[in-house]
């Protein structure tokens, strides 16, 4: 089954839990959970305004993580938490005070205060399956990977059209869960067609791991979502969602938007003759 | 200063934190860097570009008026006098030498008060590139002259419109834009912050800002004084003199003061001490210096900083105002705000025992003020 990972930013809404189950209701596979940071990266306008827009409600990691829990019986899906390295490396959302493994160091500032093992340690808790951190590459991966490991998170990890071949076989060995293919060399952002870099990313990718292949960025139509993930093994869905959020778009309005793109996405599926069934392990450990 | 290991780290501060797009033009922005500083061609045509078109070695003017009122002897490094009007163009030129070796053929700069943003342009005009400029909008409206200046140097200048329209969101665009179009631009970042290797190759391409201090200067001075927003000026010029016993200060903004308030954080692809809210969120600094307004410094800063080699200190909006007035009025110069954060700490500190009298103060004037006009018009009687 070809999957689809629709995105959505915690706390855009104070419903915004609805949006979730509707995702889920309308057949996602998984979703990804925006924790909003004031610098995203690599984000473009959408997610942008629509980070803007939950942090302008108060939105906060711990506030997120709380609604996900009040919400965790109703939720049956994998949840994976996307975010940027400063709300990871910064330390334990939750604590208001350093953490006591800094007074050791005679109270010197530091970059623990609880670091990126109590951050995973969270995410578990609050019943979050992965972690997506796009400004954390392999090159400073591995504090990370050891805390996610530790609390049982997988930690997705990015590829992008110009990673030489080395870094992407890395990738495939090291991610978790599922490869997190950056399909065109852009910020997120709707695009009028699936970018020419997609297909062959998602090859590539295909040709060093057994995990399963997801595309992201710029995939914006049940059309474009089709041909991704011929390509690879499921689509992320981002800023084409978010900007119906923000135009006020209802969980139920979301729920037919999902429900098109779980339509299209099974469409291929009949396509493609039974797979193997080595390619439709759940991925989460190989 | 030292040379970063090889994940680009100072101590614990620094590294690489960019998305995987942008991770192997990191990557082989450094091997050009290493490659063109081994290089004795790359240095001279640099030393060439400096001297005939930057019109370095820049001045060493004894504040002789300020000295006798303040008991100590101060020396300005007058980086105002260089081309453009700040050593913003030290940077600059090194890094357009740098993109045209690589076949570059557009420079992408961020830009607060618009003076690396002026550079920039020049730059790409000289070399016939490419230049386009993100500027928040704020900053836009309170420094219009160098917007005209890149305008008329064929530069684009685009508004940023996100989060507090400075230079941090300014930053943010710049580095988004250089993941779109990273095969044919080459990211011309204008402080110490950044990405390894932007902290190092800045540092190094301003070194020459403290290398020509120290040759001018006929002792150690005791003090050696710069403005600190991401900390290009003061890592130039720190270098100079970081292997003699002299007192290194960096004079932040009390809005905007990362070393002074800010915290371990990651932004901008690097970790560093940053402004930031109790939730990890990044502040917007404030500062009547759009050069300042940014709440992150350069990793080699934070390192120092730890260290205890080098200290900060910030001043008020006020003492700057103060001190561009006493500088204009008893030197008869007239230099930037940013640069004004230095000399309202001597004027603070001056018989003081953060400066002792008798001192002898080596002050980099990082750049003039003629782009802050309409906001001194305002503000000084």
């Amino acid at each position: 089954m070809k999957r689809l990972n629709p995105y959505l930013t915690g706390g855009i809404t104070p419903d915004w839990i609805d949006y979730l189950l509707a995702y889920q209701e309308a057949g996602a596979n998984g979703v990804e959970i925006g924790l909003p940071f004031s610098d995203p990266m690599l984000d473009g306008t959408t997610i942008q305004q629509a980070s803007d827009q939950a942090l302008r409600r108060g939105a906060t990691v711990a506030s997120i993580l709380t609604d996900l829990t009040a919400a965790r019986d109703r939720i049956h899906i994998p949840l994976f938490a996307m975010t940027y390295a400063n709300l990871v490396f910064r330390g334990d959302p939750f604590a208001t005070a350093p953490a006591a493994t800094d007074a050791g160091r005679g109270g010197h500032r530091t970059l623990t205060e609880g670091g990126p093992e109590a951050f995973c340690r969270r995410l578990a808790d609050a019943g979050v399956a992965g972690l997506i951190v796009p400004d954390v590459p392999l090159d400073e991966v591995d504090r990370l990977e050891a805390a996610a490991a530790a609390a049982g998170i997988d930690l997705v990890l990015l590829a992008a059209p110009v990673t030489p071949p080395d870094r992407l076989a890395e990738i495939g060995r090291r991610s978790r869960g599922f490869i997190y293919a950056v399909s065109v060399m852009d910020t997120t952002g709707e695009r009028d067609a699936l970018a020419t870099t997609a297909a062959p990313l998602a090859a590539r990718l295909k040709a060093v791991t057994d995990l399963p292949v997801l595309l992201g960025f710029g995939i914006s139509t049940p059309a474009q979502a089709a041909t991704a993930a011929r390509a690879g093994d499921g689509v992320v869905i981002g800023a084409a969602l978010m900007r119906r959020v923000l135009d006020g778009a209802s969980p139920d309005d979301l729920r037919a938007e999902v429900a098109a793109f779980r339509a299209a996405l099974d469409q291929v599926d009949q396509e493609v003759p039974a797979a193997p069934a080595h390619a439709e392990i759940s991925g989460h450990r190989r | 200063m030292s040379v970063p290991t090889a994940t680009g780290r100072f101590g614990e501060f620094g590294g690489r934190y960019v998305p995987e797009s942008l991770v192997p033009a990191c990557a082989a922005l450094e091997a050009a860097f290493r490659d063109a500083w081994a290089d004795p061609a790359f240095h001279e045509r640099l030393a060439r570009l400096r001297q005939d078109y930057a019109g370095r070695p820049t001045a060493l003017t004894p504040a002789e008026t300020l000295s006798a009122q303040l008991g100590v002897t101060l020396l300005l490094k007058r980086e105002d006098l260089a081309h453009t009007g700040s050593h913003k163009i030290n940077n600059v030129l090194g890094q357009a030498l740098l993109a045209q070796r690589m076949g570059k053929t557009r420079l992408i700069a961020e830009t607060g008060a618009g003076q690396h943003g002026v550079a920039t342009a020049t730059a790409a005009a000289l070399f016939g590139m490419r230049a386009t400029v993100y500027m928040g909008e704020r900053d836009i409206a309170r420094q219009r002259l160098n917007v005209f200046r890149m305008e008329l140097l064929g530069a684009e200048v685009i508004p940023v419109t996100s989060g507090s329209r400075t230079l941090k969101d300014a930053t943010n665009e710049a580095m988004r834009a250089w993941v779109a179009a990273v095969d044919e631009a080459h990211f011309c970042l204008g402080s110490v912050g950044g990405p390894h290797p932007y902290p190092w190759l800045v540092r190094e391409l301003q070194r020459v800002i403290g290398e020509e201090a120290r040759a001018q200067t006929p002792v150690i001075p005791d003090v050696v004084v710069a403005c600190v927003g991401g900390g290009s000026n003061a890592a130039g010029t720190f270098a100079g003199f970081v292997d003699t016993p002299a007192r290194l200060i960096g004079v932040e903004a009390a809005g905007g003061a990362a070393m002074t308030n800010g915290r371990p954080g990651v932004v901008h692809g690097y970790r560093s001490l940053v402004l930031q809210d109790a939730d990890g969120q990044v502040l917007e600094a404030e500062s009547i210096a759009a050069g300042l307004d940014y709440p992150g410094v350069g990793p080699e800063h934070a390192h120092l900083g730890t260290t205890g080699r080098a200290e900060y200190r910030t001043v008020t909006d006020t003492e700057v105002l103060d001190a561009v007035r006493r500088l204009a009025r008893s030197e008869g110069i007239i230099c930037a705000l940013e640069s004004a954060h230095a000399v309202a700490w001597v004027l603070r500190a001056a018989g003081t025992p953060d400066l002792p009298t008798g001192s002898t103060v080596l002050l980099t004037l990082s750049g003039r003020g003629d782009k802050d006009m309409a906001t001194l018009a305002g503000e000084v009687a």
